[in-house]
């Protein structure tokens, strides 16, 4: 009997928690709504910066240096944002999140770009209810091995131990990448990647697998980063861009012709060195690109010389790309990576 | 006649050193088989750290990111204000040891009174206001490192202990509402994992707060914590409440007290001295659950640890990073439990 009573007591108190939790929210989706017109973005303007998840452990792409500042490839582009909107590329604020925490706090508009190594799949897309605004890095899974073994492809690594994590895509990549071939290997999987570069070094396995980019990282700092090759293969696609809530297109666009703009940038040749001298280029794309001409920037709702800040304050795409996972960071190939026009992916849109 | 009285001395392997050893060490063939085996083992494992601690370890990532791990991205510039800071606590907790030592009784009301100004000045220090000149505000979102553990902490303990009181006489009061709300939350809360309470204040409470107001999320996370440990509190003081005799509370209405002074003067006393070790081993794991803030994104000490893993000249010094954040962990605790036995021995409990 008593017993009773208490899950009705319960039962009435979880009721009234809710009632009281499910309130005040009519009001909150009258205000919700007009975000697929742009309220985004006006909130985003008056709050005067621009909110960035960010990832704050990834090697090359987003972590904290000595003087406690985010920086690396991923951050650099929150900043090309808010040099964009503000002209000012410091007015971010960084929010490092999880793996798991990425899509919810995009979702509840906790952040207002996602820039976290994010690959673009289709699930995400449709389920996640995100909206990708450009690809800005073209990674996929490799392969690397010694130097020493002499191999050069995967059809090459027959009856083969590799060391992968488990448990995640990259071990599924995996089988089939060598399924397909037709070659017998045996995995040694691990619970992280850092546990597989420690194998991989001691000699546990003959080819170590993770995305490309990554095992760049992981092969600068091994003490003969010259023994290791990865692999000319690609096992699995992996495009990682930029993101925005579901639905808040005036933002995505936002978001997507920044980067675009920086790619625009690097093939017309504007650079952090030249961007002033440019400013008096006769080429009529340069012209619109940098905000001389037409009202480019003024129609996605930001000044007209936004690439100008971009390119000034954070560097053109190849800048930034050389800056972190080039020559001067984790020297990664360009490979997709590199302009349409030499052979690579990157394809701005039309700046007209 | 006379008798040589030799007193023969015991043998050698009875007493001394030697003695202690055979009795003790070597007592029975397994007795010394476990020993030798223990002595081996220990050697092995101390040279093993030793070896590595000395030889291996890169200990450069420790050092050259030391502000980071201790005070985050909290701005160089302003770094003198968490050093005047640690300096006020020290005073304060210096005089506080020789007012409690000397036994000075009248001081100690304004030591007390002193602690909160100091925390609250701390506090606003810390934080900053506006557009002041000489402390300008710094958001708390940026808090982060061991400045952050202990932010959490500290707030978490002192906020949590006069809530978890309320809550424990919410639960043994005699009105129905107040009993029935504070036995809910209290079970409520315990009926789930902090995880959990910490993922709902960061990805929940903006679902309910219309987008103009952003609660910080260090905040978010302050609150969470406080909320879940006041109700292990409130459970360790109620025990301490229930080993109360009833005659205490008859005596102090038979001497004309009401039921607050009774409560106050003579029941609350005794049960929270009893209660010391329980409340303060609940402090302890408070503390070192604010770890878990890692996964709903916030910079810890050991958020950091893993974020300047990230910068390319110490990719793959997990090990160096972790066993530093442990060290912390351990000296902090032990400082924390050190604390708790002198005050057990001040207020002797245990003693009758």
């Amino acid at each position: 009997m008593k017993a009773i009573s208490w899950i009705v007591v319960s039962l009435l108190v979880l009721g009234v928690l809710l009632a009281a939790c499910a309130a005040p929210a009519p009001p909150e989706e009258g205000e919700a709504a007009p975000s697929v017109t742009g309220a985004r973005i006006q909130t985003i303007l008056d709050r005067g910066k621009v909110i960035c998840g960010c990832n704050a452990e990834l090697p090359g792409f987003g972590y904290l240096n000595p003087a406690g500042d985010f920086e690396g490839f991923d951050v650099d582009f929150c900043k090309a944002i808010a040099a964009a909107v503000f002209g000012d590329a410091t007015a971010v604020e960084y929010r490092p999140l999880t793996a798991a925490e990425r899509l919810p706090a995009l979702q509840t508009g906790e952040i207002d770009v996602l820039i976290r190594n994010t690959t673009w799949t289709l699930t995400r897309d449709a389920v996640n209810e995100v909206d990708w605004a450009a690809v800005t890095f073209y990674d996929g899974q490799g392969m690397m091995v010694p130097v020493a073994t002499g191999w050069t492809s995967l059809d090459d690594m027959e009856g083969a131990t590799v060391c992968s994590t488990t448990g995640t895509t990259t071990e599924m990549n995996l089988a089939d990448a060598f399924r397909s071939r037709g070659l017998d290997y045996t995995p040694l999987l691990f619970e992280k990647t850092q546990d597989t570069a420690t194998a991989y070094e001691e000699g546990r396995c003959d080819g170590q697998t993770s995305d490309k980019s990554q095992l760049a990282a992981l092969r600068s700092a091994m003490e003969n980063p010259a023994d290791h090759v990865i692999l000319d293969v690609t096992m699995s696609k992996e495009p990682l861009g930029p993101l925005t809530a579901h639905g808040d297109n005036k933002w995505n666009d936002v978001v997507r012709w920044v980067v675009w703009g920086m790619m625009q940038a690097e093939e017309s040749g504007v650079s952090s060195a030249n961007v002033d001298q440019m400013l008096s280029s006769d080429d009529p794309t340069v012209k619109r690109l940098l905000g001389v001409e037409g009202e480019m920037g003024s129609s996605l709702g930001i000044p007209n010389d936004f690439v100008v800040q971009i390119v000034k304050q954070v560097g053109n795409y190849g800048e930034v790309y050389n800056r972190w996972l080039g020559p001067d960071g984790l020297n990664i190939p360009r490979g997709p990576n590199e302009l349409w026009t030499n052979g690579g992916l990157l394809y701005a849109m039309a700046f007209r | 006649m006379t008798v040589d009285v030799e007193v023969m001395k015991p043998p050698r392997t009875e007493v001394g050193a030697l003695g202690w050893l055979r009795k003790n060490l070597f007592g029975t063939w397994y007795d010394a088989l476990l020993t030798v085996g223990s002595v081996a083992f220990i050697c092995v494992v101390l040279y093993g750290v030793f070896n590595w601690a000395l030889n291996t370890a890169k200990w450069g990532v420790v050092t050259t990111n030391i502000k980071v791990f201790m005070v985050g991205r909290y701005p160089y510039s302003e770094v003198w204000r968490i050093w005047t800071s640690v300096g006020l606590f020290l005073v304060m907790a210096l005089v506080s040891l020789v007012v409690w030592k000397r036994n000075v009784t009248k001081a100690r009301r304004g030591v007390t009174i002193a602690w909160v100004i100091v925390l609250l000045l701390t506090i606003v220090l810390l934080k900053g206001f506006g557009d002041l000149p000489l402390i300008p505000s710094v958001p708390i979102n940026i808090w982060s490192g061991l400045m952050l553990t202990l932010a959490l902490g500290i707030v978490g303990i002192v906020a949590s202990f006069p809530m978890g009181v309320l809550l424990a006489l919410g639960r043994r009061s005699s009105l129905p509402v107040i009993k029935v709300f504070c036995t809910t939350y209290i079970e409520g809360i315990r009926g789930v994992p902090l995880i959990s309470v910490l993922f709902m204040s960061m990805l929940m409470i903006p679902l309910f707060l219309p987008p103009s107001i952003r609660l910080d999320n260090v905040l978010r996370a302050m609150v969470a914590m406080t909320l879940f440990s006041a109700a292990y509190v409130a459970e360790n003081v109620r025990g301490g409440l229930q080993a109360i005799p009833e005659g205490q509370y008859e005596a102090g209405r038979a001497v004309g007290l009401n039921e607050g002074l009774v409560m106050v003067l003579i029941v609350l006393p005794q049960a929270l001295r009893a209660m010391i070790p329980a409340i303060v081993g609940q402090f302890i794991s408070l503390y070192k659950d604010t770890s878990l803030v890692v996964i709903v994104g916030l910079l810890d000490i050991l958020g950091v640890a893993k974020a300047v893993t990230g910068q390319r000249e110490w990719i793959g010094t997990q090990k160096e990073v972790f066993a530093f954040a442990g060290v912390i962990f351990f000296v902090t605790c032990s400082a924390l439990s050190y604390a708790s036995r002198r005050l057990e021995k001040q207020l002797g409990v245990g003693e009758r």
